[in-house]
């Protein structure tokens, strides 16, 4: 009787880590977006999910609009916010060394943070999604309805740009300039409007991300947090590998969720939050660029 | 004689050093016209300023007319203008297609929306830059390489395949810079061969860079001698090959390479 509860309960943290683990696949998917074609580390992709989350229950509670319009405007918002972000501050530090990129998205990560709640908001808003309460019983899966939705969304997004990068010309194009912006600019290739294109698509990553974990979490400053989670997935998959952030994704929220399972009980908690972090720093040790990244980690 | 491509009276300078100095030099359509001389005289930074990778700080480069001086590269290979590099500068995760097909992207009109409205409009133009890529994959004669990685291919073919990605622009005017570097005599004289055909078959102008005088003297129309920024000859190959200027520019180059190892 006890070992069944057991097999139950290492399930339920197993499908809790899938689930969960998708949904920071698709958050570090924004961050390979933009390393993968334009070289840049986006030390602010959390900040981004939290304006994204701001912009919907903004819409939805201050402003009163339906809440298929708000998330439509949270996706707008952030498209446009990608855009302008490359042409007013990233456009002008193309060439430059790749510490001046890192700096710029700290800066703004912590511009972003304090100028988010911009004395609208007072505590944690609910973003609350027309889902069922009950879980999903499957067998012995328990699911809740968010985390279904949030891994199904992933997994469709995930896919989506696999293809994008792998099969569309434009996908192409954008590789040839990841690759090496000098020869794709002599290819007639507009790398400018590529880089736009690769902050867009991070905005439409952001905006899904802020919507779900801001259901989930409630939306306050600290959705932003869920951006640390980005970098142990992109180390452990590759910076700049699609698949990388589908299995980084798994294995960090398989990790935190067995982590909270089984240790957190004997050290009275937390262990969840830094878990991915020990596992991330062993993986530098032993394989630099990721398991699916480049092996050349940095171009001089 | 029309001229394709009119350099005119071009100067640049980097910090201090003028790299290059007063060059004028036209191009005549349809014709393989070299520019050779020692190094660091200042060939391939012309090559630069065709392409749009430096921009003149003084005179104008003129394309079928038109001032293409300021121009950025990307404006230009829109122009036609397709080029290689000197070091090799594939895209090495992708497949000799893919980078094939890359070297057509100016050439592609439909967009990412357009493509999703009119599927079927995007697929037939995506079938007639294959065929036109195919035929380059045979006229190149790497047709067992097509879904190869370049980055897995030897130096001679990665240089073959980047004349292919040229190429596959439909250039009007294609430039080369340095295709024989680093090749031994016998991938010298397929390039050679390549080089000659393109002209031939597709009465493409030609202008390529190179650093030593063999090869290049057999297979070009006209020859432009460059020596430390400056214009120093130009003509015919046998006219340039006795050229007293240039002969002291090549030996002298000797003389300073020797008293610098030395």
């Amino acid at each position: 009787m006890l070992e069944a509860l057991d097999l139950q309960f290492t399930i339920l943290l197993l499908s809790n880590g899938v689930m969960i683990g998708l949904m920071y696949s698709l958050i570090a998917l924004g961050f390979v977006l933009v390393y993968k074609a334009t070289d840049a580390v986006n030390f602010a992709q959390g900040e981004f999910v939290m304006i994204a989350g701001f912009v919907a229950v903004g819409a939805l509670t201050v402003a009163g609009i339906p809440l298929w319009l708000s998330i439509l405007a949270a996706l707008v918002a952030m498209v446009g916010f990608g855009f302008a972000l490359e042409r007013v501050m990233l456009r002008k530090l193309i060439g430059r060394p790749i510490i001046a990129v890192v700096m710029a998205t700290i800066g703004l990560a912590a511009i972003l943070r304090g100028l988010g709640p911009f004395g609208i908001f007072q505590g944690t808003r609910p973003l609350p999604l027309p889902l069922r309460d009950e879980p999903f019983i499957l067998g012995p899966l328990f699911i809740p309805p968010i985390q279904l939705l949030g891994g199904i969304v992933s997994l469709v997004f995930l896919a989506g740009f696999g293809y994008f990068f792998l099969k569309s010309r434009k996908g192409v194009a954008m590789r040839a300039v990841a690759d090496n912006q000098q020869v794709a600019m002599a290819m007639g290739i507009d790398v400018e409007r590529y880089f736009g294109l690769a902050w867009a698509m991070t905005g439409v990553v952001s905006a899904l991300g802020g919507v779900l974990w801001g259901n989930m979490l409630g939306v306050d400053v600290n959705l932003a947090l869920v951006g640390f989670k980005v970098f142990p997935v992109v180390i452990l998959g590759g910076l700049d590998s699609i698949p990388g952030a589908i299995i980084g994704g798994l294995i960090v929220g398989l990790v935190e969720n067995l982590a909270a399972g089984y240790i957190d009980p004997y050290v009275g908690g937390g262990t969840k939050d830094f878990a991915p972090y020990v596992l991330m720093i062993l993986a530098l040790m032993i394989r630099p660029y990721g398991i699916f990244g480049k092996r050349i980690i940095e171009r001089v | 004689m029309s001229a394709i491509l009119e350099i005119a009276d071009v100067s640049r300078s980097f910090g201090g050093v003028q790299a290059v100095q007063k060059v004028s030099v036209d191009i005549p359509r349809g014709e393989i016209m070299s520019i050779i001389g020692p190094n660091g005289a200042g060939k391939t930074t012309v090559l630069n300023m065709i392409s749009g990778f430096y921009h003149p700080d003084h005179g104008r480069i003129l394309l079928e007319g038109t001032d293409i001086t300021h121009l950025a590269p990307s404006e230009i290979a829109k122009l036609r203008v397709a080029r290689t590099f000197q070091n090799i500068a594939l895209f090495s995760g992708m497949t000799v297609l893919d980078n094939l097909m890359l070297g057509r992207h100016v050439l592609m009109k439909s967009g990412v929306l357009s493509s999703f409205i009119y599927w079927g409009l995007a697929q037939r133009e995506e079938v007639a830059h294959r065929k036109r890529v195919e035929d380059l994959i045979d006229f190149l004669k790497i047709q067992d390489l097509r879904r190869r990685p370049t980055g897995s291919l030897a130096y001679g073919l990665r240089k073959r395949v980047e004349l292919g990605r040229a190429l596959a622009l439909d250039p009007k005017i294609l430039l080369l810079d340095e295709p024989m570097g680093g090749m031994n005599q016998e991938e010298k004289e397929d390039m050679a061969r390549f080089i000659l055909d393109v002209n031939e078959e597709w009465g493409t102008t030609i202008i390529l860079i190179e650093h030593d005088m063999g090869v290049v003297m057999d297979i070009s129309d006209r020859v432009a001698v460059l020596d430390m920024g400056l214009k120093i000859a130009e003509g015919k190959p046998d006219e340039v090959r006795v050229n007293p200027a240039v002969v002291k520019a090549y030996l002298g180059e000797t003389k300073t390479s020797e008293v610098r190892h030395g």
